[in-house]
């Protein structure tokens, strides 16, 4: 049998004020970006200046928080109750390709800067590349705790494929401009025949041959082009790679783990549990969402059917008014019934993750009939997340 | 069945609304009545070995089920049919592709030990699509010795509708880069396929606000593109529960009615005194009555959220939720409804 889990104090972490960055991660369709902007407002409300980064809100999510476009900028949001208090609220949503063209403007001179961004292969890469999205989302992270700003900075991670990719991202893209192949590319036909390709016992022609061959020759001078230009940035790209790498595994940051009490969301919760452990990268909790309760867990689902059978099988000789009654009643029950199956379900699903990960605070936010579109349902939200700490 | 002369269909929907499941669920109903059909995953998750219950498949078109039309609960001839599922390795699919048109010999070595597969596809993701749709576009024409279609149908557990377009619109996608040469021919190959009456792209919804939204500019994208737009699979929708009598809980006061008939029910306890049993049942009502309120407020959002699929005037198809997750007998049984409402 499992215990019940250790409770997550959200209001401990958020009003700490060594605690500078929250990241939330977890699957799609779990509620990370609600999660996140309600940990905002909440941090917020409670004094802390605090700014909410997201990567793809839904629309009316974002429209609560006043955000309507991209601009990769923070701006303030209103209707946050922050008057009092020292807090404030600022939110933004990431534009990808710009904060890329950012950090190429950064690291180039303006003619080769302008060189790479009109390159179609930079158009590509930064539009389109597996982890362009997460990498940025880390640069972006890394620039807004730079500037030192914000007390709190609340990070909503991309819906990834393989849940932790933003962790990889970076290396990865570092790795890539790191390699072999680029370094072919870039090197001079005749060095390479000496060196670089030497050890493949293979001509630099018959390599370039074969991918003009495939590609076009207009695609492979292009693509020497770019990587030409972009040879210069490697060691700056890199560099930021790795200290937004050590920014997350840095004391005053804390990764919350988002899912909802389901089978699928929470193994790739134990999944992300696991790789944050590997990387040793601080882990605060889980935050299950959509967690369904009733306020009469004293009636089981057997006794509720039963009783509701007993009233459908009543007679048709009584009232009009009272026989409506009945069937009303039942149909109370049957919910009632289907409603403590669920918890049930939940409950048991819950219990798993929690055998496995008994010192992982979990933290649980009831089920809404609809979804979140205003500041007074993440306020909500965000009291249901440090409701359960008291 | 709704979808007479598509050979290709593609499957796609938020993440989170049983995309892999439903695709799979068509690939079965699909293959109904002695047919033979082709599951494709593009996504490296191995989410069809783990919904069929086998080992991680390996490249490779390998039978995972068969079906009869009894399995599926429907009358009618006994021939069964069969399912293949496919999951593609991008590494493979270049590999094989370069070898098939270059004969590539000592290069292709060294295109490998260079890291050039992972270099083309990170530098160039339109190129990596254009293999993935390729294949299930092969798939979907290839022809027997006997100049039949090997494949009935080819479904493709396609990426989520956040990329589904970017994916789909290979051509454009790759245009800027290859402006020539093969790989331009086989992107412009393809998208013919893609946008021929032959295929059909199906997306998968919940009927929340979130999943709905993103169906309906989901769908609006692929029209922009010139892509084929096909149904709408509802997944995951609850039985109606007592949808009437709840409404009317929520917005009358039926309080001390309700009170009686639970006493009624027998939930008040044996005690021989009314107020006894009436109290009894007190701590019952306000749960009961709450729980009916939120149940009428989800059944009102989820009436809205129909109206909005039906605006978009496609055909629609509704699957139930199976409680406690989807083994293979749940499996059969939305492929059953998928059968029955038409969609195979």
């Amino acid at each position: 049998m499992t215990g019940a889990p250790e409770v997550l104090d959200l209001d401990r972490l958020i009003d700490d004020r060594q605690t500078r960055i929250v990241v939330c991660c977890g699957s799609g369709g779990v509620g990370k970006t609600t999660t996140a902007a309600a940990i905002g407002l909440r941090a917020a409300e409670r004094g802390r200046r605090t700014v909410v980064l997201t990567i793809d809100p839904a629309r009316r999510l974002a429209q609560s928080m006043g955000l309507t476009e991209l601009d990769n900028t923070p701006r303030p949001v209103k209707g946050a109750d922050t008057a009092d208090g020292p807090g404030e609220l600022h939110a933004m949503m990431l534009d990808m390709k710009r904060t890329f063209d950012e950090v190429v403007l950064a690291h180039a001179d303006p003619e080769r800067a302008r060189a790479i961004l009109d390159n179609p292969f930079y158009q590509s890469l930064s539009a389109g590349f597996a982890g362009t999205q997460e990498y940025m989302a880390m640069e972006k992270l890394g620039q807004l705790r730079a500037t030192g700003e914000w007390d709190l900075i609340v990070v909503d991670t991309p819906p990834s494929r393989s849940a932790l990719d933003f962790l990889d991202a970076p290396g990865r893209l570092g790795s890539f401009l790191d390699g072999k192949i680029i370094r072919i590319l870039t090197t001079p036909a005749k060095v390479g025949g000496r060196s670089a390709m030497k050890f493949l016992n293979v001509g630099m022609g018959l390599l370039t041959g074969t991918l003009g061959k495939i590609f076009g020759a207009q695609l492979l001078t292009d693509l020497q082009t770019f990587v030409a230009a972009m040879d210069s940035m490697f060691g700056g790209f890199r560099e930021r790679a790795e200290s937004t790498y050590q920014l997350l595994k840095a004391e005053g940051t804390a990764f919350l783990v988002v899912a909802a009490p389901e089978q699928d969301a929470l193994r790739e919760a134990a999944y992300f549990v696991d790789r944050l452990a590997a990387d040793e990268m601080p882990l605060a909790g889980l935050v299950l969402n959509r967690v369904h309760g009733t306020g009469a867990p004293q009636l089981t689902a057997e006794r509720a059917q039963a009783a509701a059978q007993a009233l459908e099988e009543n007679g048709t000789d009584r009232e009009p008014r009272q026989a409506e009654a009945e069937t009303l009643a039942a149909g109370l029950l049957r919910l009632h019934a289907e409603r403590v199956e669920v918890i049930g379900r939940e409950r048991r699903t819950r219990d798993r993750f929690v055998a496995v990960y008994p010192d992982v605070p979990v933290v649980e936010v009831p089920a809404l009939a609809g979804d979140v579109h205003d500041l007074d349902g993440l306020r909500l939200i965000g009291r249901q997340l440090a409701a359960s700490a008291e | 069945m709704d979808w007479e002369g598509v050979r290709l269909h593609v499957v796609s929907g938020k993440g989170g609304t049983g995309k892999t499941t439903l695709a799979a669920a068509l690939a079965l109903a699909l293959a109904a009545e002695g047919r033979r059909t082709l599951l494709i995953e593009v996504e490296g998750r191995q989410g069809i070995a783990e919904l069929f219950g086998i080992a991680a498949l390996p490249y490779e078109e390998r039978r995972v089920a068969s079906v009869s039309p009894a399995q599926l609960g429907l009358s009618g001839p006994r021939t069964s049919g069969d399912v293949f599922a496919l999951a593609i390795d991008t590494e493979q699919a270049l590999l094989e592709y370069l070898d098939m048109f270059y004969k590539l010999g000592r290069a292709g070595k060294a295109l490998q030990k260079v890291g050039f597969v992972d270099f083309a596809t990170t530098i160039a993701p339109g190129v990596r699509d254009v293999l993935l749709t390729g294949k299930a576009c092969e798939a979907a024409r290839r022809k027997g010795p006997d100049g039949r279609r090997v494949y009935d149908a080819v479904v493709m557990d396609a990426p989520p509708t956040g990329r589904l377009t970017r994916f789909l619109n290979v051509n454009s996608e790759v245009a800027g880069l290859a402006r020539f040469g093969p790989i331009h021919s086989q992107a412009q190959a393809v998208m013919g396929v893609l946008k021929s009456p032959e295929t059909a792209v199906h997306l998968v919804t919940l009927l929340e606000e979130m999943p709905v939204q993103e169906t309906v500019d989901g769908f609006t994208e692929l029209r922009e593109a010139g892509l084929p737009a096909g149904g709408v699979l509802v997944n995951m929708v609850r039985p109606p529960v007592l949808d009437a009598a709840a409404v009317a809980a929520a917005h009358g006061d039926h309080r001390e009615e309700v009170a009686q008939a639970l006493v009624e029910a027998g939930l008040g306890g044996r005690s021989r005194s009314a107020a006894t049993r009436r109290a009894a049942v007190e701590p019952l009502l306000d749960p009961l009555l709450a729980q009916a309120r939120e149940h009428s407020e989800r059944v009102a959002l989820e009436r809205e959220q129909r109206a909005e699929l039906a605006a978009l005037d496609l055909p629609g198809y509704e699957l139930p939720l199976l409680s406690g997750g989807v083994d293979l007998g749940g499996l059969y049984r939305l492929a059953g409804e998928l059968k029955r409402q038409g969609a195979a």
